[in-house]
């Protein structure tokens, strides 16, 4: 019992991610028709905003102090942080808050981004076949993450979680299980809540705005939307955007739990969409659904308990579950039928 | 050219393009790709994008997995090796068997479907062949370390001089290595080209090219678009599996990173490059990719600053800065942006734009026809 | 004989009953027209004959052959063949690989691994292509990709692309939608041309004009029920058909 439910906590936090993504995707696929494989790209500039912010927090000022000197003899040179340096104690706050405070970066940037993508790029691809779409996406994603491994190098580059939540919480204890048995780090918990944030802000958002509104129809029915006379192509503009921030923001947050590096995008990419098409293409609802459910099957999958009977099924799993799937309900978990056919 | 095909012209294309590739040594040599090494990469790869584009070009159907039959081919051919000896013959025989098996049930499974579903399918295959590679499937891979021959191995049929010979393919004493390895891809893949030739002036290959257009009308013309889109699966598969059967026997080495997805989207790229449906593009396209991989990440600051070493000093850093950017470590960015200019302005690949230019130079010379309308040239 | 025997068909969809206990008879080597109002469930009968949608009770027969449950393919090698109301080519192929597919698959059956074999050295089947062509009048556009022909010619090489390989049952859904009077013209010329190789045609029309230069019986067909049978002239003064047709108008 207490195995069962440390894996589905375990599993909760990647499922969160998984969600963001494919959520984005979803959008992108539902309202532009455009299968997006540099949205993993995306996942990972977010998860570099943060790892900026973090750099440009944390350039230093040299300074010498007279009074002490070094094991040498020549005067000590104290280090300190712009920030620690001019701002002091709120510096300092600054600089253990980098990751949570680097979202005030990644949404302006990933929403100048996603523009720029979309107009320059994406908007050109609405007529073309999906094939030319994931093409030329999938080119974009090598450009961008071959220049983020040309400023930032190959290697993954670790962010720590402020230190407030840096510990890891006894849940089991709770619940009345032995001490020790189910411990969850805290900043896992804030990621959950962090994802159902903006799952719940952009399902908000799409339920109960006028845009959001024209969105769905678009997404139900876009001939019938462009008929009514509604300028549906502005809109794909803004939705891209906003697919981008999230994306974005799911990668700044991500980065605690795992050091980014430049191909982390790729990775993600792959089983987002597996996501994508478990939850069925186009419905915003499945995508949330299948990104939890395979995060949390992936991590049951990973038990010795389990591996011990199937080896390597952890390998597997997802890729598995998508086959099955497309095979047994060919429009996914939640997918009307149709969608992305032909 | 499509409806103007001929045998004859075939065989004198088919004759040109044979003298070509068995003088690639002469005529590569004063561009710098005249070695050994390269040429059998130009071989292979040129045979893998080939069988991938009778998949993609002809039926449209875009496999994003195909690494994964490259994969299954240098293991089988490896394990021919340690069982049956270093000779190359029952090496490819082997890898050409397992990767159509595999092909198949694959094939048969992914082609349920259709559009970008059977892309997720293939990716999906190709991901669990790669994981499985390097987990537990180790006393087979080898995992990570990768699959060799050892002293140790069978190798029944190896003669007892081979057996205390070199680790290297040998055909009847011949090894597998150098030119003399080149010439064996060369042939490999002449052969090959000879067969997809047949494919697609066949009508099995005409009936892959009405899956692409209309599926729809195909049934209602009588016609099961399954079994011939799942033939060509297979074919394709089993051209992989040769590819990768090559790169063992010319190296004899495989590794689970053959099977990753970056390897399935590397031929992707070769095809669209060259030109998807096309006969000689997807070599070509492979070969631009092997040799430009092969010299721009050969480059370093060191050789920038004496090519820009004319310009200026203020302009000389900056210049070396940017184009060190796309060369070396960076050279998939070059090739990132390479695939996107191809996809966006010359959907058809590098043979779209030669036959365009082409059609430029009959314009300028009066002698424009309505050729516009024809089918495009192969 | 009757070559089509549709009895007691029923379809819905959803809460919508597309078709209500249709009975239709279709006599071999005749022209039969079922006419009707829009969404009087023509096109889902059609689609019915063709495996594309199965009828949810009733059988349909073509000689003694159920076709009921039948792929698509299989249906066309028992002989029945389809012109769609927006044609339906190989729009990336020329006109000759158009018309020589069918003829392949007319010989070869549903699948055939012919990867070997030059299409170019295939007399038979490039000669018979071609007089197809040129019986429709598009032998000099042979060399030309499908995509750039106008809507009538596409329509024309569907008919062929159906005509060689001589179906014993001709469906044709709208064969005349969106032409000009002179198209229309010529492609009943067309039709009535290859009537006289016997084959059985059954014609979903809404253009009175081609209906009554072509068909031998006519159906009429309206909310999901056959309401009218006959010839042509008795189908004109009938008021029940005028009722459902027009709503009162005269024909």
């Amino acid at each position: 019992m207490d195995v069962i439910l440390l894996q589905l906590l375990n599993g909760l936090d990647k499922g969160g991610a998984y969600a963001l993504i494919a959520l984005g995707l979803t959008l992108i696929f539902g309202t532009l028709g455009v299968v997006n494989f540099a949205h993993g790209a995306l996942f990972m500039l977010g998860a570099f905003c943060a790892v900026t912010f973090n750099k440009l927090l944390s350039l230093e000022v040299v300074t010498t102090d007279p009074t002490k000197t070094t094991a040498w003899g020549s005067p000590l040179e104290i280090r300190t942080p712009y920030v620690e340096a001019y701002l002091g104690d709120f510096g300092s706050w600054m600089l253990n808050y980098s990751v949570p405070m680097s979202i005030l970066l990644a949404v302006p940037v990933m929403l100048l981004i996603g523009f720029v993508m979309e107009r320059g790029l994406i908007k050109h691809f609405y007529k073309r076949p999906h094939a030319d779409q994931i093409l030329v996406t999938f080119g974009l994603a090598i450009v961008l993450q071959e220049i983020i491994k040309a400023i930032y190098g190959a290697n993954p580059i670790p962010q720590s979680a402020p230190e407030l939540v840096r510990g890891a919480a006894d849940i089991g204890s709770i619940f009345g299980f032995d001490p020790g048995v189910i411990v969850y780090p805290y900043w896992r918990m804030v990621y959950l809540g962090f994802a159902g944030v903006v799952i719940a802000a952009v399902f908000a958002f799409l339920r109960f705005t006028t845009f959001g509104m024209v969105v769905r129809a678009g997404m139900a029915d876009r001939d019938t939307v462009g008929l009514l006379g509604i300028n549906i192509e502005r809109r794909f503009t803004v939705v891209f955007a906003i697919a981008a921030v999230v994306a974005g923001l799911a990668g700044v947050m991500y980065t605690p739990i795992l050091p980014p590096d430049y191909h982390m995008g790729m990775d993600f990419l792959v089983l987002s969409f597996v996501v994508v098409v478990v939850g069925g293409m186009g419905s915003l609802p499945g995508a949330v659904a299948a990104g939890f459910l395979l995060g949390i099957l992936q991590s049951f999958a990973s038990m010795n308990e389990v591996k011990a009977i199937l080896p390597g099924i952890d390998q597997i799993i997802i890729y598995l579950v998508a086959v099955v799937i497309l095979l047994v309900r060919p429009r996914g978990l939640f997918g009307r039928k149709g969608v992305m056919e032909n | 050219m499509t409806t103007k095909t001929s045998p004859m012209r075939d065989m004198i294309f088919f004759f040109v393009f044979a003298v070509a590739v068995l003088t690639m040594p002469v005529w590569l040599a004063p561009i710098g790709a005249g070695y050994p090494d390269l040429l059998q990469k130009f071989a292979i790869y040129g045979l893998f994008a080939t069988g991938f584009n009778l998949l993609f070009g002809l039926t449209g159907y875009l496999s994003f997995g195909h690494a994964a039959f490259l994969g299954v081919g240098s293991y089988s051919a490896v394990w021919a090796f340690k069982l049956l000896g270093m000779n190359p013959l029952p090496a490819a025989i082997m890898a050409v068997i397992t990767s159509g098996l595999f092909a198949l049930a694959i094939g048969y499974i992914s082609l349920r479907r259709s559009g970008i579903y059977f892309s997720i399918l293939t990716l999906a295959f190709a991901q669990m062949s790669y994981n499985l590679a390097y987990s537990v499937l180790t006393p087979i891979t080898n995992g990570e370390t990768g699959l060799r021959v050892l002293r140790s191995d069978p190798r029944l049929f190896d003669s007892s001089s081979a057996v205390d010979g070199p680790l290297i393919a040998n055909l009847f004493g011949i090894e597998m290595t150098g030119y003399a390895g080149f010439y064996f891809c060369a042939v490999v893949l002449l052969i090959a080209f000879f067969i997809a030739q047949r494919i697609f002036r066949s009508p099995f290959g005409i009936m892959l090219r009405a899956v692409k257009t209309n599926q729809n009308r195909m049934n209602y013309t009588g016609l099961n678009p399954r079994p011939y889109t799942l033939a060509a699966f297979v074919i394709s598969g089993m051209y992989a599996g040769l590819a990768g059967a090559l790169l063992c026997i010319t190296d004899p080495l495989a590794g689970a990173e053959r099977m990753q997805w970056t390897a399935s989207g590397e031929v992707v790229l070769m095809t669209i490059l060259g030109g998807a449906g096309t006969l000689l593009g997807p070599i070509f396209g492979a070969a631009l990719i092997k040799y430009f991989e092969n010299i721009f990440s050969a480059f370093n600051e060191q050789t920038l600053h004496e090519i820009f070493g004319f310009l200026p000093d203020f302009l000389e850093g900056p210049v070396v800065s940017v184009t060190g950017l796309f060369v070396g470590e960076g050279w998939h960015l070059t090739l990132g942006v390479l695939f996107m200019l191809i996809v966006i302005f010359l959907p058809g690949g590098l043979m779209e734009g030669f036959s365009r230019i082409g059609r430029l130079f009959k314009r300028s010379s009066g002698k424009s026809g309505p050729g516009s309308a024809t089918a495009p040239a192969e | 004989m009757e070559i089509l025997k549709v009895s007691g068909v029923n379809k819905a969809f959803g809460g919508l009953k597309a078709l209500n206990n249709v009975n239709l008879a279709v006599e071999e080597g005749t022209v039969h027209a079922i006419i009707g109002p829009n969404g009087a469930g023509k096109s889902t009968l059609l689609n019915c004959f063709v495996g594309r949608l199965i009828p949810d009770t009733g059988t349909v027969m073509f000689g003694d052959t159920s076709l009921i449950g039948l792929k698509a393919h299989k249906i066309n090698q028992a002989g029945v063949s389809r012109v769609f109301q927006t044609p339906e080519i190989f729009s990336d192929l020329t006109l000759l690989e158009n018309v020589m597919i069918p003829t392949m698959a007319k010989r070869d059956g549903e699948f055939a691994l012919h990867a070997f074999k030059r299409l170019d050295r295939d007399a038979e089947i490039h000669d018979k292509a071609m007089h197809m062509l040129e019986d429709v009048g598009l032998a000099e556009k042979k060399d030309i990709v499908a995509a750039s022909l106008s809507r009538g010619d596409k329509r024309r090489l569907e008919l062929a692309m159906c005509l060689v390989q001589d179906p014993k049952l001709l469906l044709l859904d709208e064969p005349t939608a969106g032409m000009s009077r002179a198209d229309t013209n010529n492609t009943i010329d067309l039709l009535k041309r290859i009537g006289d190789r016997g084959i059985t045609k059954v014609v979903i029309e809404h253009d009175m004009h081609v209906v009554f230069s072509l068909a031998d019986k006519v159906s009429v067909l309206a909310q999901g029920t056959v309401i009218c049978e006959g010839k042509p002239q008795e189908i004109k003064g009938d008021p029940r058909v005028q009722e459902a047709y027009l709503g009162g108008a005269h024909l």
